[in-house]
């Protein structure tokens, strides 16, 4: 099921370990830095799940998050939306807005992989965790 | 024959026939049915209290002695009512509507309520009216016991008698003068039994004289034969005397508290003066009718004794006409009575109103005058008085023994209260006049009055005169009574009236001239002067109807239709009425104005009522009481004003404080969601690298190697982070300490290029410096300050986006600052963005991806202000500029 992922993140490290963590999972993951090409990326790529920080530079992963539900090519694509503000009412506002998943830096790798497969697999999870609460059991 | 028991049973009966009268009075007064009280008649009969005993007894007297002379006395007064009833009716004009309540008041009123004048024509009226009550007494005595014992005179209990005489007039006159506080100082029941003493006192005298002339004598013709024959038709025509004793009588019928009493206060109807213009001479005219007849046959009936002042009692007597004599009697009775208990009336309203109650006022510091408390005391210094003034009489009387020289004391008196008269006068007619002319006046006609004729006369009366009077003080004779500015006076009484009220007169009109009124007096003065202007006549109790419609009006607007409606039914209905609209009884007017009050205040309200139903004109006292009150209310209102302009800027700083609040604890969630990010970007790195490292998948080495130190440098990152978050909280908090210290500006730029690392290889911007300008020694925390130099350079390093990045770094000096200027030679920083550059956390787009927190700038910028500087960004310049400017504490080194 080597499916496609496309990871929007602007800082290089958090991109560099998630690629890691999900490449070696089995996916096919495309890393991207810069918020304004973000739904040029996505058109070129074509993922099947998108992973998009929230504060990106240029622009901010909930504008990327809305155009995307605005076109028709991208309506059903599984997002799931990184934060590390880490407040409710951000998940709020990204659940509201269309997304399938929501996840709080800093996350545990387990929960990333469990989440991405989920969404894959065509789950809307809320597997993400209460904000401001840091999860021990990664 | 009479015997004395029966005769004290007749005027038992006579005084409880009295009782009945004034109290069945009183009580249609209140009900508001007595018309027949109200009546123009009623008020002239009661006017008759000018005729006491000694006029009754005295006038056949003086006849027999003097001649005509005794006509003086009602000649005055009938020339004041017939000529001069404009005064009069100005005078009850004026007490209307200034709810005068005596000739005390009346003086004092119109000298802006001058206490004092009060108390001086108080203390003049007990003074001169004293003798004239003991007169009454011995009257009364002396009636009795003729009555009780033809022709012995000095009966033995004639003090016993006097006292019953008068302890019953004394409780007569509390029991209908003071029952309540009228507002209107009327007393219906007592001018009733007044009235009906009148007609008894004049039935007498002229059945008397019916008697003497038909009975006596054979006719008018007869008796005119006899008047011939008499040593009466001999008398001397004393022109001067004539003249002075008339003005005198007419000047006494104007100033007599008693004759104040009826003539004014007690009037209920303004144009009962007309009536009483005509009626009343006439009433004098019947009384002095047969006076000479009476003196005539008197002096030639052996059986008539020979005291002519008793004539008209001892002529029927002696000639055994005891019922006759029995009506005499009750009608010299009734003169006395009469008098005393108006007199008494009306002294004791003005010792209690101008001499124990301001002194009341002062002692206990009352407030409010109108409280209960205070008409209690009023009530009672009322009812002390009365007694205190019937024993000052009966006083004077035990002590002057009965003596001839009492008799004297009427034309004195009369003088003596006559002393008001130019202040009265000039207080109506005259805006000139002052309270200080008005004191001076009266001071010396009392003083001198007292000096020519009270004392001498008491002093005779004592029995006792002693040198002083005739040597004069200090044996100055001009000085003495006797002899006053050494005139041998002939007539004392007529030399007195010219030298009291002449000089009382002069000094009126002198001091008036010569002293400014308060700006109370001459409102008073306006008031009294032009009182036609400002008040509506006094129409007694035909306007009733139409008064209580207007009381209805004036209610319904201040208590609302409703209850105003309410008040007026159940009064009505109380009253027995049909209808809606009561009788303005004082019961009703009393429960009117309270209600009132309640609503306006007592002042406002008594205003009101009195202007409705009194037909007074607002006082001065009303609207200074009716001012007060406004400005109470005014106080109150701008207290609350104040309070609710002081609540809503309360509200309006706790707005602002809790917009403020709400803005900071808003600026406090971005700061933390800030803070949040900044701290979980680098923690995701860290956590994501160590669970791969942690995990058992096997990693080659350089993996390993690289994710740790991915793992280490973001470590730093959050400790760096960290770090600059405590740095500014200290540096914000103001808690950081400084170690000022001279330093060389070279020597702390040489620092922190050499910390900002880049003076190393790779260093990345060249820095170009004016090592000559940078010779200045200044007096700073060098640390610090490197802090900030460190700070700028690495941003310059970070963020200059040139091929050869380049910072140049220039001293200069500007007035007091020292001013270095970091320029690199990069883009400059977007316009649009400068506004954010010392925002915390602020990291411009273009720096993305450089690392720091973004609070260096935030950081220096603090440091620069605990030093005295200033850090600013120069937009004008190429590149990105900043200067840091340094107080010149700084001096340029050697």
């Amino acid at each position: 099921m080597a499916n496609r992922i496309l990871l929007v993140e602007d800082e290089a490290n958090i991109l560099e370990a998630i690629g890691f963590i999900l490449s070696r999972d089995g996916w096919d993951v495309r890393g991207h830095g810069k918020g304004e090409t973000a739904i040029e990326e996505i058109d070129r790529v074509a993922p099947d799940v998108l992973v998009l920080d929230v504060m990106l530079p240029g622009r901010s992963g909930l504008d990327i998050l809305r155009d995307v539900r605005a076109r028709s090519e991208t309506r059903d694509l599984p997002v799931l939306l990184l934060t590390a503000k880490g407040q409710a009412r951000d998940r709020e506002q990204a659940m509201s807005l269309g997304a399938n998943a929501f996840l709080t830096k800093p996350f545990s790798n387990d929960e990333l992989i469990a989440t991405v497969r989920a969404l894959a697999n065509g789950h809307a999870t809320g597997t993400a965790q209460p904000a401001d609460t840091p999860r021990d059991d990664a | 024959m009479l015997s004395f028991d029966g005769l004290v049973a007749v005027c038992v009966l006579y005084v409880a026939g009295l009782f009945g009268v004034a109290f069945l009075a009183e009580k249609r007064a209140m009900e508001g049915k007595a018309r027949w009280l109200n009546s123009p008649i009623t008020y002239t009969l009661s006017l008759s209290i000018y005729t006491t005993a000694w006029t009754f007894y005295g006038a056949v007297g003086s006849a027999a002695r003097s001649g005509l002379e005794f006509l003086t006395i009602y000649l005055g007064p009938t020339l004041i009512f017939i000529g001069w009833y404009w005064l009069l009716r100005k005078m009850v004009r004026i007490g209307r509507a200034q709810r005068i309540t005596s000739i005390a008041d009346m003086i004092s009123s119109r000298y802006g309520k001058s206490g004092g004048l009060g108390a001086l024509v108080t203390v003049l009226a007990v003074i001169g009216t004293t003798p004239y009550i003991a007169l009454q007494l011995q009257s009364v005595t002396l009636s009795f016991s003729v009555f009780a014992r033809p022709g012995a005179l000095g009966a033995p209990d004639t003090e016993a008698t006097a006292i019953w005489v008068a302890a019953g007039l004394a409780l007569f006159t509390i029991v209908f003068g003071t029952r309540s506080l009228d507002v209107n100082e009327r007393h219906p029941g007592l001018v009733s039994a007044i009235a009906l003493e009148a007609i008894v006192k004049l039935c007498a005298i002229l059945a008397v004289g019916i008697f003497v002339v038909w009975g006596v004598a054979d006719g008018p013709g007869d008796i005119m034969r006899r008047i011939e024959e008499s040593p009466l038709a001999a008398s001397d025509w004393n022109g001067a005397r004539w003249l002075g004793l008339t003005a005198l009588s007419a000047f006494a019928i104007l100033c007599l508290p008693r004759m104040f009493q009826v003539l004014v206060v007690e009037n209920s109807d303004e144009r009962h003066l007309a009536t009483a213009s005509w009626a009343f001479p006439l009433y004098l005219f019947l009384i002095s009718l047969f006076v000479v007849p009476i003196a005539v046959v008197g002096l030639s009936l052996p059986e008539a004794g020979t005291n002519p002042d008793l004539f008209v009692l001892t002529v029927p007597l002696g000639l055994g006409r005891e019922g006759l004599a029995l009506l005499v009697f009750l009608g010299g009775f009734s003169a006395a009575t009469s008098m005393v208990i108006v007199a008494a009336l009306a002294l004791s309203t003005m010792v209690s109103n101008h001499i124990i109650v301001p002194l009341w006022l002062r002692a206990t510091r009352h407030e409010d005058p109108m409280s209960g408390d205070m008409r209690r005391v009023a009530l009672s210094a009322r009812r002390l008085s009365i007694g205190g003034i019937l024993f000052l009489g009966l006083g004077y009387y035990r002590l002057s023994g009965g003596a001839d020289a009492l008799a004297e004391i009427g034309l004195i008196a009369f003088l003596g209260v006559s002393q008001v008269l130019p202040a009265l006068l000039g207080g109506i007619l005259w805006r000139g006049a002052t309270r200080a002319g008005a004191a001076i006046g009266i001071g010396s006609g009392f003083a001198i009055w007292a000096w020519l004729l009270l004392i001498p006369n008491i002093a005779e009366t004592g029995g006792l005169v002693p040198p002083v009077l005739d040597a004069g003080p200090f044996g100055i004779a001009w000085l003495s009574p006797a002899t006053p500015l050494g005139l041998q006076a002939t007539d004392p009484l007529l030399t007195a009236m010219m030298l009291s009220l002449g000089v009382n007169t002069l000094l009126f009109i002198l001091g008036s001239l010569f002293s400014f009124p308060s700006p109370l007096e001459r409102l008073q003065g306006a008031q009294f002067v032009n009182v036609y202007d400002h008040s509506r006549a006094l129409l007694g109790w035909r306007g009733a109807a139409g008064t209580a419609d207007d009381l209805l009006t004036m209610a319904q607007r201040i208590l609302g239709a409703g209850r105003a409606g309410r008040l007026f039914q159940e009064a009505a209905r109380r009253q027995g009425r049909d209808g809606d609209l009561p009788e303005p009884t004082p019961d009703f007017l009393e429960r009117l104005e309270r209600e009132l009050a309640g609503s306006v205040g007592a002042a406002t309200a008594h205003a009101m009522v009195a202007q409705i139903t009194g037909g007074a004109s607002v006082s001065v006292r009303d609207l200074l009481a009716v001012a007060d009150e406004t400005a109470q209310i005014m106080e109150y209102s701008s207290q609350l004003e104040a309070k609710s302009t002081e609540l809503a800027q309360t509200a309006a700083r706790l707005r602002e404080a809790n917009q403020k609040l709400t803005e900071l604890s808003v600026q406090k969630d971005a700061f933390l969601s800030q803070i949040s990010h900044e701290l979980r970007t680098p923690m995701t790195s860290i956590r994501s690298f160590s669970e791969i490292l942690m995990q058992s998948d096997p990693l080659d080495d350089a993996a390993r190697a690289r994710f740790s130190r991915i793992i280490h440098d973001e470590s730093l990152r959050l400790t760096r982070l960290l770090d600059d978050l405590l740095d500014l909280s200290v540096l914000e908090n103001g808690l950081v300490t400084l170690h000022e210290a001279p330093a060389q500006l070279g020597d702390v730029l040489d620092r922190a290029i050499y910390a900002a690392g880049a003076l190393e290889e790779g260093g990345r911007i060249a820095i170009r410096r004016d090592r000559d300008a940078e010779r200045i020694e200044i007096v700073t925390d060098a640390d610090r300050l490197s802090q900030v130099f460190i700070n700028l350079i690495s941003n310059a390093q970070k963020y200059c986006d040139a091929e050869a990045p380049e910072l140049r770094i220039e001293v200069a000096r500007r007035g007091d600052t020292v001013e270095i200027s970091f320029t690199d030679n990069g883009q400059g920083i977007p316009a649009r963005q400068r506004a954010l550059i010392f925002e915390k956390f602020a990291r411009l787009d273009t720096a993305k991806g450089a690392p720091g927190a973004g609070l260096g700038l935030a950081i220096s910028r603090e440091i620069m202000a605990r030093l005295g500087g200033s850090l600013v960004h120069e937009p004008g310049t190429r590149g990105t500029s900043f200067s840091v400017r340094l107080p010149a504490r700084a001096r340029r080194a050697a």
